[in-house]
């Protein structure tokens, strides 16, 4: 009797935990992982929206991967983006953060100036950087030529539009900064003090007090950087749209990723390949890559994450 | 997060990585109606139009059909883009429209082959009604796929050049150039350069010079854009080597690709009162019907002349043709009120006085050929250009494909390649272009 009262409890208790997750756990399985299950299910038919979905084995596969002109270019882009601009955000970020903590006066004012740009709506900013940076009447371009220095095509150019978009994300570093500073300011004194008594240079300070303590904010900027890059849409879009000149009108078809490809990334397929062309099947493929692809950095990452705690060193 | 283990950070990572993942899954179009159309109904109109102006016209073209139909009501829905409509498409339900209108041709294909508009043929015979002697040629070609015309014209636009008169007479040309030989001459002519620029450039040649693209181009060389298997004729007909050939032939007599292209960056955009045509940067411009009114409207320093665009010298019989392409209307296969939606269509792209007064309200090319003649439009002179092009039956566009505007692009980014000189052997290149756009339709079937 006291084994089925306990039996009893035990279920209830389960019960009672379950009631408890079920917010999340509906949320999770709605937003979640139904759209999950049903993009790999998609993947393997063929769909256009209209007409029920038919089997078609890998064929979404093959085409993406061998046929679509777009993947590669697309897959090279994204990887660059989220080599370059993760990392040179986070360091940017991390520079300003510790910067702005070590000013005195009008640290308001220069916290305010750092972090307005990241307010600007992406689609705004970007015109606005495509026009300071256009290489025939903006400010940026007329600047450099007064002083003497070839201006690039910026975002005319296929070797000069990553870079111009990684100017871009810098120049709204607000977010990382703001996190940045939280953690910096959240570093013990006594730390520093310590190590300053042992003799440890500005450099060892950083390497052996600083970046230990802040290695979880390091390591959460990161991977929210990465994540958010490899969703990197609007800005790449909106910039080849206005530096294109093209408009897309009655009886025209966008180009993506202008010039030669170059601001192509993974998720304009996913709405090229679903939306533009109806193919939903191989718009799946391309948000599978994209799972697997942040699955795989962020595991990295996660595992690596004992390299940056480098208190025990 | 010390000590967590291998498997809380994959499920972690899994988790962070899920949330990029979001497909919408929708259910599926039936369609089907017998309603009556005579009897009290309202139906859903949903259209693109957007300014004041524009909404303003389609209101009035609604309350004339109203007016002729007061048993049928108009709940118009104005400001509907083309991912909107192909979503209320799916769906359907009673607040989904029962009548779509479009901006673009490229979604026809689609629509007509998937059965998500109805086949407006067996309403057309039953009203006695011939398209192919009521819509322009081209017109009637972009709003049918294989047989199956699910949608019909409303409205059109069509391409001719507009020129810098003052800029022609200081250049000591007379005419407009009928022939893409006269066009070269002027073009030469009409340039005048100014350090590594350009003061004035006689013609922008670029596939990214605004309306400058390959169909709009390739179109006064009649192409042939699929054999009738269905297969691209990109290698096959010689119309593409030619407009392939010209273009690229423009691009090196007027300075080349890169100067062409630094000097494009120097000029403002399509749509503003800044356009290089406006400001005279450019003489002659390859443009649809709307430049004029916005030409105008800049009030420019100089007389502009409409023309339409130069043909092959081996054609030049056919002077007077262009690229026509518009906007597209048609029934939800989803509406179970299709009769009274067909009575709708019927009327604003049949009825004469109907479509005069929108046109004439909206600034495009009228989409029936009574209305292309109807005395009661009203334009400017030059205007009339768009007319003649509209109605010439050697008039061209690009047909509607089952991906859309897919093959469009394909070529066209095969020209940005040639153009800039990345692909040099022209046959090889679209050989392979051709192919490409074979595979692309495959996948799409």
């Amino acid at each position: 009797m006291a084994t089925i009262t306990l039996a009893s409890k035990r279920r209830r208790s389960a019960l009672r935990t379950l009631a408890f997750m079920s917010p999340w756990l509906i949320g999770f399985a709605v937003f979640f992982a139904y759209p999950l299950i049903s993009t790999v299910y998609f993947s393997f038919m063929h769909y256009d929206g209209f007409k029920p979905p038919t089997w078609s084995g890998t064929k979404n596969w093959t085409y993406v991967f061998e046929h679509y002109p777009y993947f590669w270019p697309a897959l090279r882009n994204t990887l660059w983006l989220v080599l370059v601009m993760v990392t040179l955000r986070v360091v940017f970020g991390l520079g300003v953060g510790m910067l702005i903590t070590k000013i005195k006066t009008g640290t308001g004012v220069f916290r305010t100036l750092f972090y307005l740009p990241y307010l600007a709506p992406p689609v705004a900013a970007t015109m606005a950087f495509a026009f300071l940076l256009n290489p025939g009447t903006g400010p940026v371009s007329s600047i450099l030529e007064k002083i003497g220095i070839p201006a690039p095509g910026w975002f005319n150019d296929p070797n000069w539009s990553k870079p111009a978009l990684t100017l871009l994300a810098l120049w709204g570093i607000g977010d990382l900064m703001v996190i940045f500073m939280a953690a910096l300011l959240d570093v013990p004194q006594e730390q520093y003090e310590a190590a300053e008594l042992d003799g440890a240079s500005a450099w060892q300070r950083f390497r052996y007090v600083t970046l230990p303590n802040i290695s979880p904010i390091v390591m959460f900027a990161v991977v929210t950087g990465v994540i958010q890059t490899m969703q990197y849409y609007t800005q790449p879009l909106i910039a080849g749209k206005v530096a294109s000149g093209v408009i897309q009108g009655a009886g025209t078809q966008f180009e993506p990723g202008y010039p030669d490809k170059s601001t192509l990334t993974l998720p304009q397929l996913v709405y090229n390949l679903g939306f533009q062309r109806f193919d939903y099947g191989s718009a799946c493929v391309v948000a599978l890559v994209l799972f697997v692809l942040s699955m795989v950095f962020t595991a990295f990452l996660m595992r690596r994450r004992g390299g940056l705690n480098l208190a025990g060193d | 997060m010390p000590g967590m283990s291998r498997k809380a950070a994959i499920a972690l990572a899994a988790s962070a990585s899920i949330a990029l993942l979001a497909t919408a899954c929708t259910g599926q179009s039936s369609s089907g109606a017998s309603d009556d159309a005579s009897k009290d109904t309202t139906i859903n109109f949903w259209h693109a139009w957007s300014a004041a102006s524009e909404t303003k016209a389609v209101n009035a073209l609604v309350a004339g059909f109203e007016k002729a139909h007061p048993d049928i009501h108009v709940n118009v829905v104005a400001n509907m883009t083309d991912d909107k409509i192909n979503q209320a498409l799916r769906t359907g339900g009673d607040k989904a429209p029962d009548v779509i209108s479009s901006f673009t041709t490229n979604n026809v294909g689609k629509f007509c082959s998937s059965g998500a508009l109805v086949d407006l043929n067996p309403f057309f015979k039953k009203d006695g009604i011939d398209p192919e002697t009521t819509f322009p040629k081209a017109m009637n070609e972009y709003t049918q796929f294989d047989g199956d015309r699910c949608t019909a014209p409303l409205l059109g636009d069509a391409y001719g050049l507009y020129y810098n008169k003052t800029a022609f007479a200081k250049a000591g040309i007379k005419n407009p150039p009928r022939t893409w030989s006269e066009f070269e001459t002027d073009a030469k002519k009409l340039t005048i350069a100014k350090g590594d620029s350009y003061s004035q450039l006689g013609f922008m040649p670029d596939y990214h010079g605004w309306e400058t693209t390959t169909e709009h181009y390739f179109a006064q060389f009649s192409p042939t854009y699929f054999d009738k298997a269905g297969r691209s004729s990109l290698a096959t007909d010689p119309a593409f080597q030619a407009g392939f050939t010209l273009q690229k032939k423009l691009v090196d007599e007027l300075g080349g690709f890169k100067k062409l292209e630094t000097y494009r960056a120097t000029l403002g955009d399509e749509w503003g009162a800044k356009h290089p045509f406006h400001t005279g940067q450019v003489a002659m411009q390859l443009d649809g019907e709307w430049r004029l009114g916005m030409a105008l409207a800049a009030k420019p320093k100089f007389d502009i002349g409409v023309a339409p665009l130069p043909v092959p010298d081996d054609q030049a019989g056919q002077y007077g043709k262009g690229y026509i392409t518009g906007t597209i209307t048609g029934i939800a296969a989803t509406s179970h009120k299709q009769n009274a939606a067909w009575e709708f269509v019927k009327y604003i792209t049949t009825n004469t006085d109907a479509v005069v007064n929108f046109s004439n309200a909206i600034h495009n090319v009228p989409s029936t050929l009574a209305a292309l003649k109807s005395p009661n439009l009203t334009y400017d002179p030059r205007f009339k250009t768009f007319l003649d092009i509209a109605a010439n039956p050697n008039s061209t566009t690009s047909p509607a494909s089952i991906n859309g505007g897919v093959y469009l692009a394909t070529i066209q980014n095969f020209g940005y390649d040639y153009e800039n000189g990345k692909v040099g052997d022209l046959k090889a290149g679209l050989k392979k272009t051709a192919a490409q756009i074979d595979t692309d339709i495959a996948q799409a079937k």
